[in-house]
């Protein structure tokens, strides 16, 4: 995005600080899932670098006032990759960093998919694909309706465009314009059963985002600047939602797991994990970027 | 029977919900593209920038509904029972529910009265879906009135609360006056010698049973269980001492309805002979409302035979 270069250059030390906090988050949710010995690593990897600007720029959200009803909201729809976003609401101080070891765990606050109101900070409920996007656009509505001025932002994952229910949602917002709705795609091309594209084609994705009316961005997932400049833009797309197609790596961080969809729904091994952390010890500081 | 008002329960909610709009700022009305068939149309026409189209999408309604009621509003959700809670049921349980927020989920056309549409739009499961979901209120009032103040109650707690509407326009076997309470059931009508518990506009079928009855020198109490869940048990209770035999009557399966969950409750705290009077596990099909509840058994004329089979049992034994 060169027009925007000039601006992120000046400031590029924020750009590393959320590449810093990615790696931080990835190490997070490698430890988080060898804890609970059991959950979802390709996607929780995955989405380490959008998280990290969600929660450590983009989001107008406080853990001293998690309720505030001025807050922008975020939903998890794909909610099993929510290990990252655990360690990124203990990271911001929504809750205590010790809290991390117990996901999954019996009677904790930290359930294997995200309930509302369980720890500050979580807003909503999400398993069941395809639902946090319906949510959003409620929360959308809802701010329309109050004049309110916050932002929704709302996750999905690409496997789970393939559930009707997704595109219910897409038609409304993209007819009801809701300029406050931002709509972010994990494009990582797995699902479960296998790729994408092999299990139930979803291209031409951006023509078909683009036919319910609404604006659609593509960027590299995974590029802080990118990430950044996308939601900035969609600020400014006053006429219509924005979608975000991020292009992703499933499991990256962790080379062992990148681009396996076998990784989708399992934990890392002991040894694995050992050696992820390593490498993401090693990737600290290092993470590709234009300005280092 | 004197002349009688004929009212249905769907006029009950639409009229109960057009005067909340007036006395409460923060109601949303969102409705899949059934606004009139639901008796919605006058808070939509009264409040338009608190109504919402959905169109023909029931599952993101419901998600639209509960991020809508995240932010503090009431919201009511409309549409037939079919799809509402028959089409959109994992968003219902899963945000609506598990979240514990406040959307209100009207199934209009429940049990038979479809108007002739068929097994499709016919509803006989909606009770037992709702009544096993954790933080779920199940209401099924039995006439206008008892519809209105339905409403009026599910308004005034926080949570989830299905209440179950009927198309037909049925005998208002209420008063305007008298109180409501969710968890508490009405006794229509007074007897000695057998009590009947319905709920919805079967009720009425059950009155008329009970001046057939008394013809044979039988007097049956008419008890409306219009709350489900949470049942009465105080009069529950109270019946079981009194009766050795109970007969419910409702538009429903056998299966998961109100005389499941009357049984659920009386096995374990006062076992009592109980019959369920309902849909015995087979679809329902087109015709009119009175020729579906004869065929099952559910009008004046099926409910009296079965009370007199019942008693004829306990004399025989």
């Amino acid at each position: 995005m060169p027009q925007h270069k000039s601006h992120v250059h000046a400031q590029n030390s924020y750009i590393l600080d959320l590449e810093k906090i990615a790696v931080e988050l990835r190490q997070d949710v490698v430890k988080m899932l060898l804890s609970a010995g059991s959950g979802h690593s390709a996607g929780s990897l995955g989405l380490a670098d959008i998280i990290s600007a969600l929660y450590f720029h983009i989001l107008n959200v406080n853990p001293k006032s998690p309720n505030d009803p001025q807050r922008d909201r975020f939903v998890l729809s794909n909610g099993h990759t929510c290990p990252v976003l655990y360690a990124a609401l203990a990271k911001k101080g929504f809750f205590e960093r010790s809290l991390l070891k117990d996901l999954r765990k019996i009677d904790s606050p930290l359930q294997g998919h995200p309930h509302m109101g369980s720890v500050a900070g979580l807003d909503f409920t999400s398993g069941p694909l395809a639902q946090g996007l319906s949510f959003a656009v409620g929360l959308a509505l809802a701010g329309k309706m109050a004049a309110n001025l916050y932002r929704v932002y709302c996750i999905t994952s690409d496997g789970e465009l393939q559930e009707g229910a997704v595109w219910e949602s897409a038609m409304f917002s993209g007819n009801k314009r809701l300029n406050n709705l931002t709509w972010i795609i994990d494009r990582n091309n797995i699902q479960i059963d296998g790729y994408t594209e092999d299990v139930m084609p979803l291209e031409p994705l951006r023509a078909k985002i683009e036919s319910f009316n609404w604006h659609v961005l593509e960027i590299n997932g995974h590029n802080m600047e990118e990430i950044l400049s996308a939601c900035d833009l969609a600020k400014n797309i006053l006429e219509r939602p924005t979608a975000i197609i991020a292009h992703t790596i499933p499991g990256k961080g962790v080379k062992e797991m990148e681009y396996k969809f076998e990784w989708h729904g399992k934990p890392p091994s002991k040894e694995l994990a050992q050696q992820a952390l390593q490498e993401l010890r090693t990737l600290e500081g290092q993470i590709e970027s234009d300005y280092d | 029977m004197p002349l009688m008002e004929f009212k249905s329960t769907r006029e009950g909610y639409g009229d109960a919900l057009d005067e909340l709009g007036q006395s409460h700022a923060n109601i949303a009305l969102v409705c899949a593209d059934l606004t009139k068939s639901t008796e919605s149309h006058k808070f939509a026409q009264h409040f338009p920038e608190k109504f919402i189209q959905i169109g023909v999408a029931e599952q993101n309604m419901a998600g639209i509904a509960a991020g809508l009621a995240s932010t503090g509003m009431t919201v009511f959700m409309t549409s037939y029972a079919a799809f509402n809670p028959g089409r959109n049921f994992d968003f219902i349980r899963t945000q609506i529910c598990y979240s514990n927020l406040n959307v209100k989920i009207i199934g209009s056309h429940a049990g038979f009265s479809d108007g002739g549409d068929g097994a499709t739009h016919q509803m006989l499961e909606d009770v037992g879906l709702m009544r096993s979901l954790p933080n779920m209120t199940v209401l099924s009032p039995c006439d206008y009135w008892e519809a209105k103040k339905a409403i009026y109650a599910a308004c005034k707690i926080k949570g989830p609360v299905y209440i179950r509407l009927y198309r037909e326009s049925t005998a208002v076997i209420t008063k305007k006056a008298g109180p409501f309470e969710i968890g508490k059931w009405q006794t229509l009508a007074e007897g000695n010698d057998v009590c009947i518990i319905g709920h919805g506009p079967v009720c009425a079928e059950a009155l008329l049973a009970k001046e057939k009855l008394q013809e044979k020198s039988v007097s049956a109490q008419v008890v409306s269980a219009c709350s489900i869940k949470p049942l009465d048990t105080d009069c529950l209770l109270a019946l079981a001492n009194s009766y050795t035999k109970l007969l419910v009557v409702e538009e429903h399966q056998k299966a998961c309805g109100l005389g499941s969950a009357i049984c659920e409750y009386l096995a374990d705290k006062h076992p009592v002979k109980v019959t369920i009077l309902g849909a015995n596990d087979v679809f329902g099909q087109s015709g009119k409302y009175h020729e579906l509840l004869a065929k099952h058994k559910l009008d004046a004329k099926g409910i009296c035979a079965s009370v007199l089979e019942l008693l004829e049992e306990k004399n025989s034994t």
